[in-house]
């Protein structure tokens, strides 16, 4: 799965689109809190392991980026890429 | 047979220094301090429990110890995870006191954690009822 995401494999995948959720909510998260709410709060009973493949994807597509803070991994959301969407099919303004 | 947890570890990279984080900062009491070659038998209990479960602040020679501490740091995962009254009320007044936290208070469920670095190799989870 690595390294093939564009965009739209990348939220093809509803754990993924959770992991976007969760850093939308709060952005800048260890892989321990993100697997502890997907868990806790979402329902979700994916493998650290499993998390961490879905956040490999999610980097490959530019949609996050992760960077140490001290000696913790630390990910962040980058929405950026979205704009190809609306910028190829263009949302009528409305009036 | 009854069976019930008396003692658990974390590794510490400086025993004198964990000993000062997790009595002055935490608020565990000191219960053994035994010394043992270069290092102590040296535990902490709560002051609330003190013939309770006791924290093992056990010295990180090993040469596994290091490597082991520091991956589990590296993904935001906890050495140990101890409960309090008020887990956001604690954020408040440890992160007033210098103390770092990886996961700022974050609902989980039925609880509600935060995650913060012990300074001596580690990251502790606290936890309290949501």
């Amino acid at each position: 799965m690595i390294g093939v995401a564009d965009i739209y494999a990348a939220i093809a995948d509803p754990t993924r689109r959770l992991l976007l959720d969760e850093l939308a909510r709060a952005d800048g998260q260890s892989l321990f809190e993100l697997c502890s709410r997907l868990t806790m709060t979402h329902g979700v009973n994916s493998s650290r392991q499993a998390i961490s493949q879905h956040l490999a994807v999610l980097e490959s597509a530019g949609l996050v980026s992760s960077a140490r803070v001290g000696r913790t991994k630390i990910h962040h959301l980058h929405t950026e890429p979205f704009r190809e969407i609306t910028e190829r099919w263009p949302i009528p303004a409305k009036d | 047979m009854s069976i019930r947890i008396n003692l658990t570890s974390v590794f510490v990279d400086d025993q004198s220094k964990a000993l000062a984080f997790y009595t002055g900062v935490l608020g565990f009491v000191a219960k053994n301090d035994i010394p043992l070659g270069e290092h102590r038998w040296l535990t902490v209990v709560s002051p609330d429990d003190p013939s309770g479960p006791e924290l093992l602040l056990e010295p990180d020679a090993h040469p596994a110890a290091r490597t082991y501490s520091a991956a589990l740091v590296a993904d935001g995962i906890p050495a140990a995870s101890f409960t309090v009254d008020d887990v956001r009320e604690s954020h408040t007044a440890l992160s007033g006191r210098g103390v770092t936290f990886t996961q700022a208070p974050v609902a989980m469920g039925p609880v509600v954690t935060a995650v913060l670095d012990d300074t001596c190799g580690n990251l502790i989870q606290l936890t309290s009822p949501a």
